[in-house]
């Protein structure tokens, strides 16, 4: 068995012409945090949905706790304990907080082709899962709707831990949130990962990134920039690599000459 | 939210947020779909009652009958809910009541099948037409709107060419002569309770026919269907895995496949029952009628979306009631029937269906603002 529990080795995918991805690896322990960095068109999104087993490698090889694994679906990497969760959460803001919860995975009881939903497990589940990262559920059948950003993320994430998740993928979990919305989802996070659970944190936000990633990989134009421990990369570096550094100095210049002009 | 709150005073504060206010229990009774339509059909029924209480509206006969015509509509009306709420119109049900009506008709009266065979013949064409209108519509991906509007024309011209082809006109009757001693038909053209009836007639209690018999005979069979399927879908939508996968594929198709609901397989299930529910419709109308019309069910599809839109769906899907859709037939049945025992011109009904709604979709939408808006 190998210490990591997902390996990326030299991963590709192309679409048509268009390299969306090219020679990505990247490894992870368990309990660890990865952060995932990129700008917009890095190819983030195409890497996600490899994790998710959306789409699979033309190239390169992912190995999961040792073994050589080819998704068939994203149902596989489900399987497999690879739980993604996506930008929109698949939250359904109308519907209550314990039918989200268990949405297509509905506990069940009763007899054979009169099953029904047991609503009132369900309902005690939910709200002790989010009591556990510190939401209170007053009314399990209250309406996601009323829940606030951080608390909608905290739920998917919560609800992917519920149903196995070994490998946790999380899209721009912090991107619409404020300030405050966002400490409480990143706090949860870490608390997740100390449990056991290996984090893949996408995001291109390296403030939210930085105080809790282990490691932090950064694409760029679908190439990875390596992968550095958290000891071996200040975050002004990480911040100039992502955007591709010569931009962001370009900018400054530019926006000088525009300031000079104006006065 | 919570989180903040823990540190203010956590034991008197139990449940309690610092910005949450006390939300009382008329609140969440307003949260409920159906409540708009039963509050709706409370006032019709006290409105009749004032207007019309000294006529026969509210005898038994007088009662039956206007149960008689919101069961009819209710009977669509619930499996028009159950796809709105799944995400999806059908425009077509009119239009598959006036075919599944020929169905029945033609087979049992020109090519002589025993009319137990013919109403399966009918059944069997409703899954078939419910499959092929929910599999455009899911591997297309075009709005059910525009899928089953076509649905709506192909079955009536294809209805009405048929039937002309067959019989040389648009009528099929003599269906009422095979209901008698068939296995089946029994069960779309039999009043039930009729010994209810028969003992309040011994009582006195309400009109007896000259040869003794009452007036009212017994609960139609459009009733009994009627309250059978509020309680299945009420059932199926609250209380079974499938029920929560309908709001799970009507609120977000997206999110509801990325956990794995079936979103595809709910929709065409939904669309089969919507073509079911007309079957039945079609086939109490036609045994009750003892005749098929081509042009039976015209512009039943607006009302059963009408009544479903007064019973609390929303027209985007993920919300609403089964109840909800029920109650608001019993209202535009109650009124359709009311009407005539008032002073008021029949012509007016229109008038208050258009209305009825108007006011539902506005009271629906403040609603469902209420339930998602962000605390």
């Amino acid at each position: 068995m190998s210490d990591y529990i997902i390996q990326f080795n030299n991963v590709s995918k192309f679409f048509g012409k268009v390299i969306a991805l090219k020679n990505v690896t990247m490894k992870l322990k368990k309990g660890e945090i990865m952060c995932l960095l990129g700008d917009n068109g890095a190819g983030k999104s195409t890497l996600i949905k490899t994790l998710a087993g959306v789409h699979k490698p033309d190239e390169g090889e992912i190995i999961i706790e040792g073994e050589k694994i080819v998704f068939d679906g994203p149902k596989d990497a489900l399987d497999m304990g690879i739980a993604t969760v996506y930008q929109d959460l698949a939250l359904v803001s109308l519907m209550s907080v314990t039918r989200n919860f268990f949405m297509g995975r509905e506990p069940l009881k009763g007899i054979p082709f009169f099953k029904t939903f047991d609503i009132e497990k369900a309902n005690k589940i939910a709200a002790e899962r989010m009591g556990q990262i510190g939401i209170d559920i007053r009314d399990p059948s209250q309406a996601v709707g009323t829940m606030s950003g951080g608390e909608r993320q905290c739920l998917a994430i919560s609800r992917a831990i519920y149903f196995g998740a070994k490998v946790l993928v999380l899209d721009e979990p912090t991107s619409a949130l404020g300030v405050h919305q966002a400490s409480v989802v990143l706090k949860y996070i870490v608390k997740a990962a100390s449990q056991g659970l290996a984090v893949i944190l996408i995001t291109h936000n390296v403030h939210h990134a930085y105080p809790v990633g282990n490691s932090f990989t950064v694409l760029n134009r679908g190439k990875s920039l390596g992968t550095y421990n958290k000891k071996d990369i200040s975050r002004e570096k990480l911040l100039s690599m992502m955007a591709g550094g010569e931009e962001l100095d370009k900018l400054e210049v530019e926006l000088k000459e525009i300031n000079r002009l104006a006065y | 939210m919570s989180t903040k709150s823990k540190s203010i005073d956590s034991k008197n504060n139990l449940n309690q947020d610092d910005r949450l206010k006390n939300v009382s229990s008329l609140r969440v009774l307003l949260n409920r779909p159906e409540l708009g339509a039963l509050g709706g059909a409370i006032l019709v029924f006290i409105f009749f009652g004032i207007v019309a209480g000294d006529t026969g509206m509210f005898s038994a006969f007088g009662m039956l009958n206007f149960f008689d015509v919101s069961a009819n509509l209710g009977i669509i009306a619930i499996a028009a809910a159950m796809l709105m709420i799944g995400g999806e119109f059908d425009l077509s049900i009119g239009s598959m009541i006036g075919f599944a009506g020929i169905c029945i008709a033609i087979p049992a009266i020109y090519w002589g099948w025993p009319l137990w065979m013919s109403i399966i013949f009918a059944f069997s064409m409703a899954v078939i037409v419910g499959y092929f209108n929910g599999l455009l519509v899911v591997k297309t991906g075009l709005p059910s709107f525009i899928v089953t509007l076509a649905m709506l024309f192909i079955l009536r011209g294809a209805t009405l060419a048929l039937t002309r082809l067959i019989t040389g006109r648009t009528q099929v009757p003599g269906l009422r002569v095979l209901i008698e001693n068939d296995p089946i038909a029994w069960l779309f053209a039999t009043d039930t309770f009729k010994w209810v009836f028969v003992w309040l007639g011994s009582m006195n209690l309400i009109d007896l026919r000259t040869d003794g018999t009452p007036l009212a005979t017994g609960v139609p069979p459009s009733v009994v269907w009627f309250v059978f399927l509020a309680i299945l879908s009420t059932w199926v939508l609250t209380k079974t895995r499938y029920g929560n996968w309908i709001f799970a594929s009507g609120g977000d198709k997206n999110g509801a496949t990325n956990v794995g609901v079936p979103v595809g397989r709910v929709k065409i299930g939904l669309f089969i029952s919507t073509a079911v529910a007309s079957t039945i419709f079609a086939t109490i109308q036609v045994l009750d009628a003892g005749s098929a019309d081509t042009m039976r069910g015209s512009l039943k599809e607006l009302e059963a979306i009408a009544a479903a839109v007064v019973g609390g769906c929303l027209l985007t899907g993920g919300y609403g009631s089964a109840i909800g859709a029920a109650f608001g037939a019993i209202i535009f049945g109650t009124v359709s029937m009311g009407i005539f025992y008032t002073d008021v011109d029949t012509d007016w009904f229109k008038v208050f269906l258009g209305a009825m709604m108007l006011i539902a979709v506005i009271f629906n939408n403040y609603i469902r603002k209420k339930v998602t808006e962000s605390k």
